[in-house]
């Protein structure tokens, strides 16, 4: 029996870019680029009856509300405002340290606004035909204005800004300034 | 001077194409990476709102989504141009996302339902009567942690135009 000693072809590779760019064109066509990016936020619960009007229990000082209506305009306290000044107001507000309390805080004490950050409620309240870009603009200049005050806080004691922080500096931070947002159900005034 | 400009007849080697599959397979795994799989077919508009104050989503597969949005030209004749739900690919009433969001979450396996965020892809020009409705649902429907999808902003003086 001779043994057939043909050596064997190499494999052609000539088609290797066919079959790479059908996989390329496929994974194009299937795949998406967007990130999932966005704003966290909590819900309160569920409630069957309305919570009860306990207004006497917060201080009017220490509510700072702010309005949208259907035409996407601000009242902030009331006072007509535009959106680049609500940050700037949000932060005084919350920084304001009224009753002293607060060691952290470098606020004016003004003892018409809030008595310290953890006293401190932003209201936020809008209309049923308020645009949804206007009310993420709100609620990012809001968010904005507690992540300002952590991070000036965080560069204070440890020199670097509040997400460099290790998690026990940011609880510490956290306690200082909680972010107390309160959502009250839409109107329809129109 | 006609010496100086003698034509070479050597003809040119063919450019060799041998490195072609590498190069391809390298824009193959860049896409294979940097992508993810399209979940839904999109059947409302969706350009979402600007903002800086954001976060990034992480474990996909602890997101539900929502859309919501004007519905796309093609089903605009059938559905007219008001605003939406769509829920994975179809379109979806007000009272379907409560026993949606259930679904979902049941699908979870239990040690992390509780870590289940629901992203609220809206659309900017969606008027916010809609995203209460779908929040006040969320909220009976006990699925608290949510996320307003949103397009990151260069800086803040982008997000006080038009305002």
């Amino acid at each position: 029996m001779a043994r057939n000693k043909r050596a064997i072809p190499e494999i052609n590779a000539g088609s290797m870019a066919d079959i790479a760019f059908l996989l390329l064109i496929f994974f194009l066509v299937t795949t998406t680029m967007d990130v999932d990016k966005g704003i966290n936020r909590k819900l309160p619960a569920w409630e069957e009856e309305p919570p009860q009007e306990n207004n006497d229990k917060v201080k009017e000082k220490n509510i700072f509300t702010v309005l949208v209506n259907s035409n996407d305009q601000l009242l902030v306290e009331e006072d007509y405002l535009g959106l680049d000044q609500l940050r700037r107001k949000a932060k005084e507000f919350i920084n304001n340290n009224g009753d002293g309390s607060c060691d952290q805080c470098t606020g004016f004490r003004d003892p018409k606004s809030s008595d310290n950050p953890k006293k401190a409620i932003i209201s936020l309240q809008n209309d049923r035909g308020t645009s949804y870009d206007m009310y993420i603009r709100v609620q990012n200049e809001l968010v904005a204005a507690y992540t300002e005050l952590r991070n000036e806080l965080a560069q204070r004691l440890y020199g670097k800004s509040y997400e460099e922080c290790g998690a026990e500096a940011q609880d510490f931070i956290k306690e200082v300034y909680p972010q107390i947002l309160s959502e009250a159900e839409p109107l329809n005034l129109g | 001077m006609g010496h100086l400009v003698k034509k070479k007849k050597k003809e040119l080697p063919p450019v060799s194409t041998a490195s072609l599959p590498d190069i391809v397979f390298m824009l193959l795994f860049f896409f294979m990476v940097t992508t993810v799989m399209r979940e839904v077919d999109l059947k409302v508009e969706n350009s979402k709102p600007l903002a800086t104050e954001i976060q990034k989503l992480e474990r996909k597969s602890l997101v539900t989504y929502i859309y919501a949005g004007a519905p796309k030209k093609k089903y605009r004749e059938i559905l007219g141009d008001q605003p939406k739900l769509q829920l994975n690919d179809k379109f979806a009433r007000i009272e379907d996302v409560g026993p949606f969001v259930i679904e979902e979450r049941e699908a979870i396996n239990e040690a992390e339902r509780p870590l289940m965020t629901v992203s609220i892809k809206a659309d900017k020009k969606v008027k916010m009567g809609l995203i209460s409705d779908i929040k006040q649902e969320l909220r009976k429907a006990q699925a608290l942690k949510i996320n307003y999808s949103s397009t990151p902003a260069a800086s803040a003086d982008e997000i006080y135009k038009n305002f």
